[in-house]
């Protein structure tokens, strides 16, 4: 059972999240531990793996670039653990100048004033390409899969810049 | 030793007898048991109809003391008597002394790094002094509810990693208690405020207790109490504030910073009261007799304040980076709820009603509200309550990482991940011919190893040798519900399962709690045999039972012929539960599992379609 057959949903990037949530809650119901606690080991053991997949679902379909991911990889194109990188020189160049940005929040007096300025930048740039993402996914060609892979390349540096600034604010507490 | 209720073989117990259940709040500076009596939660008092365990444990030559009667004597035999025993759990003793550098006891350790308290009853563990602690709570409870405990649940701080968690169990299983989760204090005490209001939506749950700060966000929706975030100080609490105040008289009356145990407990007994006297008043004075010398101070509210604010700001900070965490403002949680002794002290509450701007919660007591709370999800697992939509869903409080080159860690599994969960990880090997391979498993936010907590090493053995590269060890590392790590391994192109030998980085290994359980025992080697046997009779029972009643409902998932293979496992069962032979037991026990396999599975597929179709008459 893939992730969306396991919530009964269709399988698109297109998600009510509201809708998951509920779904999501309605699994643990009844397939949580604590609903097998006076059950045997066995059992027990069965239903902490069971909801454990059922997290791993609800966090994969949760979040847009996971979701990406996943519906890619239900097609055939897994991306998870490749190195290839980005050949979008603008992309690129942008890239770079996040890197600087970083370098200055890190030496910078008002730290958490500066990442949160940061991540706002951050969030409406990761939104641009999440859209792109989403119209994309919506061809089942293989060139809008390509031009969707892509996409999710970028995202995921995103991600790793957004992780970095989280990494900074650890540091403020 | 508490056992469980066991009925009659061949009979399972009536669906609609009442078992009896606990929640027990196991707190740094006092502990309660609580039960849910004719429908609802309270505190069960001991003879003298006292509320309140101190957990404090007296190991003298003659006999141990815990709660009031170990508590009157701190002051006079101080070395032999363990108060806040909760600070050394899941730590060594480096770690307790970061904050705490003048302790009383005798204290040695172990190789593996678990703190030993020479005492004059012998030698003792945190483990086992909380063990003893565990026993008298159970004691209690058996006492006022008249019979024996099928299960409690045990809180812990959300903050406690999982040496801290495993040893909180382990302590439990020595006191012969049957664990039915352990369950986050915070957590709890939602339970317990969510149920009283019913209010629905996102609410911050604020714990200073003893020794220890958690703070928690939860969304309360239709029975489900989601955490979000959770974050907080595993070594932070009143007895901070305590030390504060112990060196600000140590300075003001001209004492060393190293003083008598005898003097630093007066000195912390002192503090206490004049802490607890600035709660209702604006001055405290202080008077203590010190080798027959008279010392007196005055205190004002404002000087304590003052003394605690860093302390109090830490709290902030965490609850600023749980808001963070969870995705959520200060203005969007609906209520604010107080947790643990040390909320009386006035400065935390302004400063608390000033993060959230608004006053918080305190109406059910701030003492009592964790043990209510575990009360009433006790009475839940312990199946007393089989119509409950009730579901608690937390999350691991500090990430799971592994080592890496460098000395770096990687993160395998991030904080405030919904539990349980399950992450798998490929390993490969780096020489021709390697067999095995260390994993080290630490738990903290930090990049480095040093700076996080080791949890445990792996040694991934019997690895079929291969060309370097090409043997895939794919580790699964799995977080139950209890916040408890395990680990298993598998190498994937033979199929081959890896073995895996734990070595904790510190704290106890199976072996040593079997040790202890035995040690406890006056007629060890039999008294262990009959403990193994009946858990395995109790085992066999709840495997019964639980199938019994899962037939009774979906039996038609069930060919006629696969119907009566497992009958007929069930039987061979009984009479395996009827003997003494627990390998038999075990055997049978297993033999049924096998055989309900499919059912299980088709039950579970059946539950999903119920849920989800549920769902939609709800949206309709």
């Amino acid at each position: 059972m893939n992730h969306f057959e396991l919530f009964d949903l269709p399988q698109q990037f297109t998600l009510d999240a509201a809708d998951l949530q509920q779904r999501y809650r309605q699994l643990q119901q009844a397939m949580h531990p604590d609903r097998f606690a006076s059950s045997g080991e066995r059992e027990k053991l069965r239903a902490v793996q069971r909801t454990a997949q059922l997290n791993d679902a609800y966090q994969t379909l949760r979040k847009p670039l996971s979701r990406a991911e996943y519906i890619l990889t239900l097609r055939g194109i897994d991306i998870r653990h490749e190195q290839q990188t980005i050949s979008d020189p603008e992309f690129l160049m942008a890239q770079m100048e996040w890197r600087e940005r970083l370098e200055e929040v890190a030496a910078s007096n008002d730290l958490l004033a500066d990442i949160g300025r940061a991540e706002k930048d951050l969030l409406e740039q990761t939104a641009a390409l999440q859209s792109e993402l989403e119209q994309l996914l919506e061809q089942p060609t293989d060139s809008a899969n390509d031009a969707a892979t892509e996409v999710v390349r970028k995202l995921k540096f995103m991600h790793k810049l957004r992780n970095e600034l989280e990494r900074l604010e650890e540091q403020a507490y | 030793m508490a056992l469980l209720q066991i009925a009659e073989p061949g009979q399972s117990t009536a669906p609609h007898e009442h078992r009896l259940a606990a929640g027990i709040d196991l707190g740094t500076t006092n502990s309660l048991v609580a039960s849910v009596r004719s429908g609802t939660a309270e505190v069960l008092n001991d003879a003298q109809q006292r509320p309140i365990l101190p957990s404090v444990v007296h190991y003298g030559a003659e006999q141990t003391l815990t709660g009031h009667e170990a508590l009157a004597i701190t002051d006079s035999d101080t070395e032999n008597t363990i108060v806040s025993v909760k600070r050394f759990i899941g730590r060594t003793v480096a770690d307790v002394q970061k904050n705490f550098s003048n302790l009383p006891y005798h204290l040695s350790e172990t190789d593996n790094g678990v703190p030993v308290f020479n005492t004059a009853g012998g030698q003792r563990n945190a483990v086992q002094v909380s063990a003893d602690i565990l026993r008298t709570l159970a004691a209690r409870a058996e006492a006022t509810l008249g019979g024996e405990l099928t299960g409690v649940v045990i809180t812990v701080p959300a903050y406690f990693d999982d040496a801290q968690r495993q040893s909180t169990k382990d302590a439990a299983q020595l006191a012969g208690l049957n664990v039915l989760r352990l369950l986050n204090e915070p957590t709890a005490a939602a339970v317990a405020y969510g149920l009283d209001s019913g209010r629905e939506g996102l609410i911050a749950v604020y714990d200073l207790g003893g020794g220890t700060f958690d703070i928690s966000l939860l969304r309360l929706d239709k029975g489900v109490f989601e955490v979000l975030a959770t974050g907080g100080d595993s070594a932070l609490g009143g007895d901070d504030f305590d030390q504060l105040i112990v060196h600000h008289l140590k300075q003001e009356f001209g004492f060393d910073d190293k003083v008598s145990a005898k003097i630093e407990r007066q000195l912390i007994n002192a503090a206490r009261q004049a802490k607890e006297t600035l709660t209702d008043s604006n001055r405290a004075d202080i008077q203590i007799v010190i080798n027959g010398q008279d010392y007196q101070l005055t205190l004002t509210r404002d000087q304590l304040n003052e003394l605690i604010a860093p302390l109090v700001k830490r709290t902030l900070l965490s609850c600023k980076r749980a808001l963070k965490d969870a995705e959520v403002t200060a203005d969007e949680v609906i209520d604010v709820v107080l947790v643990g002794g040390s909320t009386r002290v006035p400065q935390v509450r302004s400063a608390v009603a000033e993060f959230f701007g608004k006053e918080p919660l305190t109406h059910i007591d701030p003492d009592q509200v964790v043990a209510l709370g575990a009360a009433i999800q006790a009475d839940i697992l312990a199946g007393n309550k089989p119509d409950s939509d009730m579901l608690l869903l937390d999350v691991i409080p500090l990430s799971l990482g592994l080592e890496t080159m460098g000395g770096l860690v990687e993160k395998i599994i991030p904080r405030n991940t919904t539990i349980p969960v399950a992450k798998a990880q490929e390993f490969t090997t780096f020489k021709d011919g390697q067999t095995a391979m260390m994993i080290h498993v630490l738990q903290g936010e930090r990049e480095l190893v040093d700076h996080c907590r080791s949890l445990a090493r792996f040694n991934l053995l019997d690895i079929p040798p291969m060309a370097a590269g090409a043997a895939h060890i794919r580790v699964t590392f799995q977080v139950d519900a209890d916040g408890l790590l395990s680990v298993s391994a598998m190498e994937k192109s033979s199929g081959v399962s890896a073995s895996i030998q734990v070595k904790p980085s510190y704290g106890l290994g199976d072996t040593d709690i079997a040790d202890m359980i035995q040690s406890s025992m006056s007629n060890a080697k039999e008294d262990m045999a009959a403990r193994m046997l009946r858990e395995q009779q109790v085992e066999a029972d709840r495997v019964l039972e639980a199938l019994s009643q899962a037939l009774a409902a979906d039996g038609e998932l069930l060919e006629p012929s696969e119907r009566t293979k497992l009958d007929d496992s069930m039987e061979a069962l009984r009479i395996a539960r009827a003997g003494t032979d627990k390998a038999a037991i075990e055997q049978a026990i297993e033999t049924v599992d096998n055989a309900s396999e499919e059912f299980a599975a088709r039950r579970m597929n059946k539950s999903i379609r119920h849920a989800l179709s549920g769902k939609s008459v709800d949206s309709i």
